[in-house]
This record gives C-alpha cells, sequence and structure tokens, in this order.
C-alpha cells in the first residue's frame, strides 16, 4: 500500500469507524431524512474473450423520472490496460473509479510497474469494505494484464467475484439471461462484441431505468479501445440543431429609434507593459 | 440492490453455504458448494470459491458475509505469512484457527462470518477448527457449516468413522455436500474440495450433475 496510497493509510486491521459515523449521522437528522441519492439506474456486462476483455454499458443517468443524461459515461478509465463499469450511485461510482485510477497510476510511477487487475481490485475491495456498504458503487472491472485476461466484479459491501462474464445494474437480469445463452469461452472478437452488445441492448428494453445509446470497450494486451458510442439508440430524433432564422423572418411593424446621450466623465490611460 | 429482497440477516451478498471438514488417516478432506445468494431468493454467482487457502497446506471454508468472510481471510493470509516468516517456519494449523478466531471475536459487533479451518502440520498432523460467528475455537475431527448443514447433521453422525482412507473419507465428503445441496435452497453449484495431506494438496471439482444421487432424485 506505501507505493500507491499518498493519503494516511489506515491502520492495519479493521476500521468501521465511518460505518459508525454514517449511521449516527442517519439517527441526528431529524426524521431520518438523509438527502436521496441521483442513481444510475443501468445495465452493464464484461464478457472475456479470446484475446482479451469487452465491457458495454447503456447510456442513460436518471434523476427520479426524468433523464437526467442521454450520453452518461458509465465506462471508467482505471488505467492503460484496466476499465470499470460502475451502476449504482452515480457519484460514488464516479468518485471511487476516479481514486482506484489516481492510485494506481501512483503506483506505477513509484514502482516502475504496469498496474495488475487483481491489485485494483484488492484496493476497490478494501476500501468499499472499510466503508461497509455505505458507499453504493456496484463496479465491472475487467483488463488485460502480463498474468492474462480477467473480469471480476465488485459489490457495495466489499464481496468480490472472478467470473468469465458478468453484468450489473438495474436492467442485469435481462442481459445476464442473453450472456448465460450466448457466452463461450474463447470467444472471437466480433462475436465477443456482438453478445456484449446484445446484452445492453436487452437491458435497455426491458428495464426503465437503462436506455439510449450502448458504449463498448475492448481491452486487449495491444491496448483498450473505447467506442462510444457502439450503438446508438434506435429512438434517437433527429433534431437540426440550428435555430438561425433570416432576417425578415418575422414582419416588423413600427420602428422607434432613441439615441443615448452620454457624457464622458472620466478619461484615464495605462501603458501596458509589453517588454 | 433493494430489487433483490431480503429479509435475511446478511446485507449484501451471502454465502447461505454448505461447507465442512473431515479429518481421515494422514490427511484432511475439506469442502464446500459454490453458491452465493443475495435474500434466499436471487443467486448472484453459481461458482463462488469458499474453500480459500491461507497457507500452503492449510485451508479455509467460509459461511456468512461474503464481503466480511474474504476481508477476514484476505487479513489472516496476511497475518499467517507474515507469522511464518518471523517464525521461519510453516505455521500451525492452530494459528491460522486463532488469527480467524481474533478478528472474529474482537470484530463481533460489525462481522457476519464464520469458518472451519482445516489443514496438515508437523506437530499435530491433520487437524479441523470451527471458528463460529462470536469467535469460539473448538477443535473437532468433523465438522459442518452453513444454512445447508442442518439437512445433513443425521448423516454425518451416522456414516463418519474416525479412520476412513482418502478415497473413502472424499466420498463421504461428496454425499454429505450432494445430500445437502439437495435440500438446502441456498447452496448449490459445484463441489469444491481439497485433499490435505503431508505430501501436498489436491483439489477436486465435481460439477453440479456428476454429483451423487440418491432415490429421490
Amino acid at each position: 500500500m506505501a507505493l500507491s496510497n499518498i493519503l494516511e493509510t489506515p491502520a492495519a486491521g479493521f476500521n468501521f469507524d465511518n460505518a459508525a459515523r454514517n449511521a449516527s449521522l442517519e439517527g441526528r437528522l431529524e426524521g431520518g431524512q438523509t438527502p436521496k441519492p441521483l442513481k444510475t439506474g443501468t445495465t452493464i456486462a464484461g464478457v472475456v474473450f479470446k484475446d482479451g476483455v469487452v465491457l458495454g454499458a447503456d447510456t442513460r443517468a436518471t434523476s427520479g423520472e426524468v433523464v437526467a443524461d442521454k450520453m452518461c459515461a458509465k465506462i471508467h478509465y482505471i488505467a492503460p490496460n484496466i476499465y470499470c463499469c460502475g451502476a449504482g450511485t452515480a457519484a460514488d461510482t464516479e468518485k471511487t473509479t476516479d481514486l482506484l485510477a489516481s492510485n494506481l497510476a501512483i503506483f506505477s510511477l513509484n514502482s516502475g510497474r504496469n498496474p495488475r487487475v487483481v491489485m485494483a481490485v484488492n484496493i476497490l475491495q478494501d476500501m468499499l469494505y472499510r466503508y461497509h456498504g455505505q458507499i453504493g458503487a456496484n463496479l465491472i472491472l475487467g483488463g488485460a494484464d502480463c498474468t492474462g485476461n480477467h473480469l471480476y466484479s465488485v459489490g457495495p459491501y466489499g464481496s468480490v467475484n472472478k467470473v468469465p462474464y458478468l453484468t450489473m445494474g438495474s436492467g442485469d437480469l435481462a442481459a445476464l439471461g442473453i450472456l448465460e445463452d450466448g457466452f463461450r469461452p474463447d470467444l472471437e472478437l466480433e462475436k465477443a462484441k456482438e453478445l456484449v452488445r446484445l446484452a445492453i441492448h436487452a437491458g435497455i428494453m426491458s428495464d426503465l431505468g437503462s436506455g439510449n445509446n450502448v458504449d463498448i470497450c475492448v481491452i486487449t494486451k495491444e491496448g483498450a479501445d473505447y467506442i462510444r458510442p457502439y450503438q446508438e439508440s434506435e429512438y434517437k430524433d433527429d433534431r437540426k440543431m440550428k435555430y438561425r432564422y433570416r432576417p425578415g423572418t418575422t414582419p416588423v411593424l413600427t420602428e422607434k429609434i432613441v439615441p443615448l446621450k452620454l457624457e464622458v466623465v472620466q478619461e484615464t490611460v495605462q501603458q501596458m507593459d509589453t517588454a | 440492490m433493494e430489487k433483490h429482497y431480503t429479509n435475511s440477516q446478511v446485507k449484501g451478498v451471502s454465502t447461505g453455504t454448505t461447507i465442512l471438514a473431515a479429518t481421515f488417516d494422514g490427511g484432511v478432506v475439506i469442502g464446500s458448494d459454490s453458491r452465493a445468494s443475495i435474500g434466499g431468493e436471487y443467486v448472484s454467482s453459481k461458482t463462488i470459491n469458499k474453500v480459500i487457502q491461507v497457507h500452503d497446506r492449510i485451508f479455509c471454508c467460509i459461511a456468512g458475509s461474503l464481503a466480511d468472510a474474504q476481508a477476514v481471510t484476505k487479513a489472516a493470509k496476511f497475518h499467517l505469512a507474515f507469522h511464518s516468516v518471523q517464525m521461519e517456519t510453516p505455521p500451525l494449523v492452530i494459528s491460522a484457527a486463532s488469527v480467524l478466531k481474533e478478528l472474529c471475536y474482537k470484530n463481533k459487533d460489525e462481522l457476519q462470518a464464520g469458518f472451519i479451518t482445516a489443514g496438515w502440520d508437523r506437530k499435530k498432523g491433520a487437524q479441523v477448527y470451527v471458528v463460529s460467528l462470536g469467535g469460539m475455537l473448538v477443535r473437532q475431527p468433523i465438522t459442518i457449516g452453513g444454512s445447508g448443514s442442518t439437512y445433513i447433521y443425521g448423516y454425518v453422525d451416522a456414516k463418519y468413522k474416525p479412520d476412513m482412507s482418502r478415497d473413502e473419507c472424499l466420498q463421504f465428503a461428496l454425499n454429505a455436500l450432494s445430500l445437502a445441496m439437495g435440500r438446502d435452497n441456498v447452496s448449490g453449484g459445484v463441489a469444491n474440495l481439497a485433499v490435505i495431506t503431508e505430501e501436498g494438496v489436491e483439489h477436486v471439482v465435481v460439477p453440479g450433475d456428476k454429483l451423487p444421487r440418491f432415490h429421490d432424485e
């Protein structure tokens, strides 16, 4: 941990202070009215294929019943060879992945080594476990490193699961059906991309909280290919996006010109020094 | 996660499980199912690993909250590795069990995880220890745990013999796991077993369709 954490490292063993503090804060707010977090209401999926990992996500972010963002980016950069899809509370997934990316960058610089997916998973697990479920982040981590191609899920309480295919978010069950049916070990790239696209599409169709476009990120040992959007929504409206009107569109009925009389009260000159 | 209704005490992913460990003549067999569930209704993973290696000849089976169990075994792995470097000798099985017990007992208010530790060391040979939820540590020749264990107490009491051969013990463990998985909704998947002897460790994985069958199926 010393190589990757500039911030104060927690003392050895378990430290549940924050969970206790959060629990007591909840009690103090009258009637227990904690502010409601913005959720991404999401479908995210990941598949390990022959040469790497394919991650996919929808792009809808909702705020209650309104779509707050139609082109939200849910696949977060962690390292050049590691990306993370996030479901759950939008702020939590954003900040957690940012923190992880920073720590791994520091680690890379300090040690001279490329980060491994399993290290990212360990850092995430330690952090989420310390917060005892208060950080609402359901993450799918995928990447290709010197030990191979890996896909992990990390739950909000800090549980980790290593699997060849995975879905998370409110649309996970719809997407999981597609993956359970179509997944095979050692898929080719195009088949894997198509499978993930279908899975996210199923989530978009069957879940109200997911929608709009499909983003795909393909990670191999050569690098990462973040295709945004991979598939655009069929229900995209065709806006002209041009709102200039030629002069004369609105007829002018009368014209009255009133000159404004201005007096010079004070004049100062300041030399600009361009030497 | 609210959509997966839960009336279970465990928050988040639960292992709701069947785990067991049994000593035989010259070693110990430790095994579990591979199902992780949320709320007793949704199987969140069919292939979760509950037999965790904490040192070369010492394994642990986990039960309870998956997050708590994974965090505790991680800490235990670190402590044992450090301990064995300091002592310049492989750790004893009782040390591994004690490390788990300390963590469970000192944090009993926050943790919901139980463990079965089994392994082989030079001092006492093959041993099985159970660390329960509140941090009690007990040594037993055979022990079963998890929600599925309630269905196999009769089978285990009737069929276990102290000095079985390796193959007899393996078959006994497989039968017990299979019976429990057949009756407990939160146990299932594959049977993950490890056979630990002085010579080494052997992993045995039996997929669901190859498990022993009994007359009612």
